[in-house]
């Protein structure tokens, strides 16, 4: 494995009960870049995104099979703690959900969960200086987090998810739910959060895949509804000159 | 302000065009489209109306004849008295050993409900696979079917001569079994009322606590009870005010003893216990010692008033709202 990958996945199955959800997907993902998944709906690439920190774990009847190494390590071995896995693999929702505390314990909750032993104050004000979410809260950390706006709200779940300083942030389409000035902010920070972290977002928005990703992974469904791994490339390729046909069909929006 | 009401007509559509759309429908079949929009909203209504109007009604009699007790003994006398015995001389009317006797009983059953009842529904919302859970609910719920005079021989057969076994102290009738069984007795009102506040806490609040890397106790603690608190505590003030009401089980087991004690090995008298007791016996309607249970009753109804409003104020002081 070369060294610049983070993330290598090999023979991967997923199934909700008898139903194969993800057939066979290998990819490997790539160190401080940006990886777009995209694809039609149901080819099955938000479930596979959750097989990447253990959350398809919380969901009754899910099962997989394959490797899913992490720094080398397969994250599904049975010595593996789960919780260790979504500390350093954290998620962001296509829905916010921030939790119905204070702006400041939404942000202080991930650190109190992992044991943090510093300065909770400058923690909380880095994360969300980093989620570029600083200016617009500083000075009502005690109000309620529902008293943001929706791309306020996304922004602090980046924050988040930033504060336990994981390795991989993963993304399904964490702006999906919001306007497009507030997607806009969630792009520009998904750019910028790649010099320090791995990214894997899931979008439906190829122009949005464009703009943000180094890499895209395209998923198809096939006949028997179960999602596949197209191909993934380069951004630049995929969307210039991609190698399947399918993959040119459905860039060019002749279906989706 | 002027200018307003002068462009506020151009804004109302016209009234005839308003006839015109409602006219597409049979003049008949209009009529009985708004008769029966008033009848079933008035047969709603007076379903709505029987239950308050019983509350008044019953608030009303507690009062009137509370009236005929409070005109001849002190309101202080009475809440202050540490003696009982209103049918006894020398009579004394203080209330204070019916109020420690069913606090003790009531703590007593707290005590085992709320932090038994809670577990159980954090662990049937968050911890049991959801077969294990459509088993589960509904044995919990038939605990709750139990007729209370059933409890109350359980308490006073089973559960006295096994905690005798123990407790050298322990009277036949006593505070502690009665509490005990009681608390046992409410488990399922806290637990089933718990979990329902608990499974509707939204599924992407604990998403969000797991990505975190938060253990399935935390997510538990510190994300689904925060967020389903207020009906939590609802579910505690349900399961309390039924535990300060029940009546059987602490006649049965509880005893006849008005007693100012918080040593609950001895016999006690609840003051359900005590309006159970007076009501069956030979007290005339109308006569001075019949007008004591009224009196208990209104006391009775002070109180868990007064835990309602409690329970309002907390819920409302450090509910999450989701």
């Amino acid at each position: 494995m070369a060294d610049s990958t983070v993330i290598s996945v090999k023979g991967l199955n997923v199934y909700y009960e008898d139903f194969q959800a993800v057939k066979d997907v290998d990819m490997e993902i790539k160190r401080e870049s940006v990886t777009a998944l995209i694809g039609p709906s149901g080819c099955g690439k938000s479930t596979y995104l959750r097989c990447l920190n253990r959350m398809n774990d919380l969901i009754m009847g899910a099962s997989i099979q394959g490797e899913v190494l992490f720094e080398n390590r397969n994250i599904y071995d049975s010595n593996v703690d789960a919780t260790e896995i979504r500390s350093r693999i954290g998620m962001v929702f296509q829905k916010p959900n921030p939790f119905p505390k204070s702006i400041y314990q939404n942000i202080a909750f991930g650190l109190k969960v992992n044991g943090f032993s510093g300065d909770m104050e400058e923690a909380v004000e880095k994360s969300l200086k980093q989620a570029a979410l600083w200016d617009e809260v500083k000075d009502r950390l005690n109000d309620s987090a529902f008293t943001l706006s929706g791309g306020q709200q996304q922004r602090l779940c980046i924050a988040r998810a930033l504060a336990v300083e994981p390795e991989v942030i993963l993304m399904d389409e964490p702006a999906s739910a919001l306007d497009p000035i507030a997607t806009l902010a969630i792009e520009d920070l998904v750019r910028e959060l790649k010099t320090d972290y791995t990214i894997v977002i899931v979008t439906h928005n190829m122009q949005q895949a464009a703009r943000v990703s180094d890499e895209t992974a395209f998923f198809m469904v096939g006949e028997d509804r179960s999602g596949y791994l197209v191909e993934q490339d380069d951004t630049q390729k995929i969307f210039t000159n991609p190698t399947h046909q399918r993959t040119e069909e459905y860039i060019t929006g002749r279906f989706s | 302000m002027d200018g307003a009401i002068d462009d506020a007509p151009h804004e109302i559509p016209p009234k005839e065009t308003i006839t015109e759309v409602s006219g597409l429908m049979d003049p008949k079949k209009k009529l009985w489209v708004k008769l029966e929009g008033s009848i079933v909203r008035w047969l709603f209504m007076s379903c709505a109306l029987v239950s308050i109007l019983t509350t008044v009604g019953i608030l009303i009699i507690l009062l009137y004849q509370g009236y005929g007790f409070f005109k001849e003994i002190n309101l202080w006398e009475f809440l202050t008295g540490t003696r009982w015995t209103p049918i006894l001389k020398p009579r004394s009317y203080g209330v204070l050993p019916l109020v420690s006797g069913t606090l003790i009983v009531t703590v007593i059953a707290a005590s085992v409900a709320l932090p038994v009842g809670l577990m159980t529904a954090i662990f049937l919302s968050e911890y049991a696979a959801d077969r294990v859970r459509r088993v589960i609910k509904p044995i919990l719920e038939i605990l709750a079917g139990i007729p209370t005079v059933v409890y109350g021989y359980f308490a006073l057969t089973f559960v006295t001569p096994l905690l005798q076994n123990v407790l050298d102290d322990l009277l036949i009738f006593n505070a502690l079994s009665a509490g005990l069984v009681m608390g046992i007795m409410i488990i399922p009102m806290v637990s089933s009322l718990s979990e329902d506040a608990m499974i509707s806490v939204p599924r992407n609040l604990r998403e969000a606590a797991y990505a975190l890397g938060a253990t399935r106790y935390e997510v538990s603690l510190r994300v689904v009870v925060p967020a389903a608190l207020s009906g939590i505590i609802a579910s505690f003030i349900i399961a309390l005010s039924r535990a300060i009401g029940e009546t059987m089980l602490v006649t049965i087991a509880a005893g006849a003893t008005p007693k100012m004690t918080l040593n609950p090995l001895e016999s006690v008298q609840t003051m359900t216990a005590f309006i159970a007791q007076t009501s069956m016996g030979e007290q005339a309607v109308g006569s001075f010692e019949y007008n004591t249970i009224f009196a208990v009753g209104l006391l009775l109804f002070c109180m868990t008033l007064l835990m309602n409003l409690l329970g309002f104020w907390i819920v409302r002081r450090f509910r999450e709202a989701y």
